[in-house]
């Protein structure tokens, strides 16, 4: 086992570990934050919605495809001006935050808005009827209706960004990633390589099961 | 009272409009309930939809109580919705909120309500509509019929002054159907509110409806009382309706009458005569025999009805014919 694991140091691979937490956490909590009013506006402004606005909404999906279509990879180095701006610094956790919440804000904005989608058109309707604004709609009808699809979104955000952390490594991003480039590949550690990799798919397993039972958890159909 | 002053309302649709309800002027009184009768297509959903501008119309005016609704503004309109109530086909919960949670959502987007006027409010709902039970279950708990009526407590939970029903029992099953409509008559008879229904299904009118209008092809094509447009039906539509819901096929009832002898004739008795014993009297008397060839006696809304067609054969036509005019019955020779 010693042998087998040699170059496993594991109080780095707990540091790093414990960097791709804070980064998937705090990048998710940001592409929430704006994802999601990004993905309601989508909605309404969409065809035969509530606030049809066809350039509003051609605008909105325009620069959301844009980020979407660029490859993370790309993104990652495209944006290090910004983030130097932003935060400071293009490296480590911190450097790692605005590019991923870049890669996922619009990502989950579209998972919003198609699950905006599938509330009935009648309960809008059946709302609207009740004399209730678009705010009230959006707030006491829409959002809680559209829960469970939003939580499974969230979920696929999540472990989109898990893997988008892990690609950070390459621009000296931090995390689990980081270290199965420097050690895994660059290195030749596959020891290193492996453990990483095993942990991933752990930390993977465990975001889609709570998402799912959050899910059922929240589910009235 | 609602009134539409050559309401019309038209969809643009690829640059062509395309007419749902052509120019249409009529009088809903209040506390009456009134039905709106007309296969899917002929524009009865977007006349509904009309009366609480969920559709706004493309020219005319609709008046409710003497105010020109076509003309409010954003807020001026959902105070108006507040006092209209609605309800569905597919009964339009939120699926995400208990049964309770159902009914008091009206009154809590209202804003003017307190958290006690709403707890009561809603419990003396849940027993009007008798789901006291099912307080915090989620509708996916229910079964068709107690969704509606959680429908029908959520859209009075604001004190509407106009109920509108949209298809409200097409996706019931008969035994639903009947109490949903026996509930809807009970509120009208008790709240005094005026009832609005949409229906494909004349024996839905028959059953709760003070007044009838047929609609065919974004127009109405006859409107009056429901036992004149149910017992004496003019338009070829409202003739379809009828006998649908009467389950008459119209080739079998041909022959039927190809067959009988003699004069026939079709006696339509209301209220009281029919349960007079008419036809033995005038048997008698004029020494004419008679056979049935179809009939029903039912019920239009409380009036009772009787209609039958007979073939007369022997005696005296002439004192017949002059017996049953003078009795409380229409007769209408048929050959």
């Amino acid at each position: 086992m010693e042998a087998l694991l040699s170059n496993v140091d594991w109080v780095e691979i707990g540091i790093a570990s414990w960097d791709t937490l804070v980064m998937v956490g705090m990048s998710l909590l940001f592409s929430v934050l704006i994802g999601l009013p990004i993905g309601v506006l989508l909605f309404l402004f969409g065809k035969r919605q509530l606030l049809e606005q066809p350039v509003a909404y051609a605008v909105l999906s325009f620069v959301v495809n844009v980020l979407r279509s660029v490859p993370f990879i790309i993104l990652l180095i495209v944006m290090i001006p910004f983030t130097v701006m932003l935060i400071g610094t293009s490296l480590g956790v911190a450097g790692a935050i605005p590019p991923l919440v870049a890669g996922g804000a619009p990502f989950f904005a579209r998972l919003v808005e198609t699950s905006l989608r599938e509330v009935d058109r009648g309960i809008i309707e059946a709302t609207q009827a009740m004399g209730a604004s678009v705010r009230q709609i959006i707030f006491g009808a829409l959002l809680p209706e559209a829960l469970p699809g939003i939580i499974a979104g969230i979920t696929v955000t999540a472990i989109t960004l898990v893997s988008y952390a892990a690609m950070s490594g390459v621009i000296g991003g931090g995390g689990l990633g980081d270290l199965a480039i420097r050690f895994g590949y660059q290195r030749f550690q596959t020891d290193v390589m492996v453990i990483t990799v095993a942990l991933l798919v752990i930390f993977v397993q465990l975001l889609q099961m709570a998402g799912d039972r959050l899910v059922l958890y929240f589910s009235r159909k | 009272m609602i009134v539409f002053d050559q309401v019309q309302k038209s969809y643009q649709v690829g640059g062509r409009a395309i007419p749902a309800l052509h120019p249409t002027s009529m009088t809903i009184e209040t506390g009456e309930v009134f039905g709106i009768v007309g296969h899917s297509g002929a524009g009865k959903s977007t006349l509904v939809r009309l009366i609480n501008l969920l559709e706004p119309p493309t020219g005319g005016r609709i008046l409710v109580d003497d105010e020109n609704i076509t003309e409010y503004d954003a807020a001026e309109l959902r105070a108006f919705r507040r006092k209209v109530g609605m309800i569905f086909q597919h009964f339009n919960l939120l699926s995400s909120k208990t049964v309770a949670d159902n009914i008091a959502f009206p009154m809590k987007l209202a804003g003017i309500y307190s958290r006690t006027e709403i707890r009561e409010r809603v419990a003396e709902l849940l027993a009007r509509v008798s789901l006291t039970d099912h307080a915090n279950k989620y509708p996916s708990q229910l079964s068709g019929g107690q969704k509606q009526r959680v429908g029908i407590a959520r859209a009075l939970a604001c004190r509407p002054t106009i109920l509108l029903c949209d298809e409200a029992t097409s996706a019931l099953d008969p035994q639903t159907t009947q109490s949903v409509l026996r509930l809807l008559a009970d509120i009208n008879r008790e709240l005094g509110l005026t009832i609005v229904l949409i229906t494909h299904e004349m024996d839905v009118v028959r059953r709760v409806c003070d007044r009838v209008a047929v609609m065919d092809a974004g127009e109405v094509v006859e409107m009056g009382a429901v036992s004149d447009v149910f017992l004496h039906p003019q338009h070829p539509t409202t003739r379809d309706f009828v006998f649908e819901s009467e389950n008459i096929d119209r080739d079998e009832l041909q022959e039927d009458l190809q067959k009988a002898n003699g004069r026939i004739l079709r006696l339509t008795f209301r209220g009281e005569s029919t349960y007079k014993p008419l036809l033995g009297s005038v048997a008698r008397e004029s020494g004419v025999d008679f056979s049935i060839l179809s009939g029903r006696i039912d019920h239009i809304k409380d009036t009772p009805y009787g209609q039958l067609t007979l073939s007369l054969v022997g005696g005296d036509l002439d004192v017949a014919m002059k017996a049953l005019e003078a009795a409380e019955v229409h007769v209408e020779v048929m050959r």
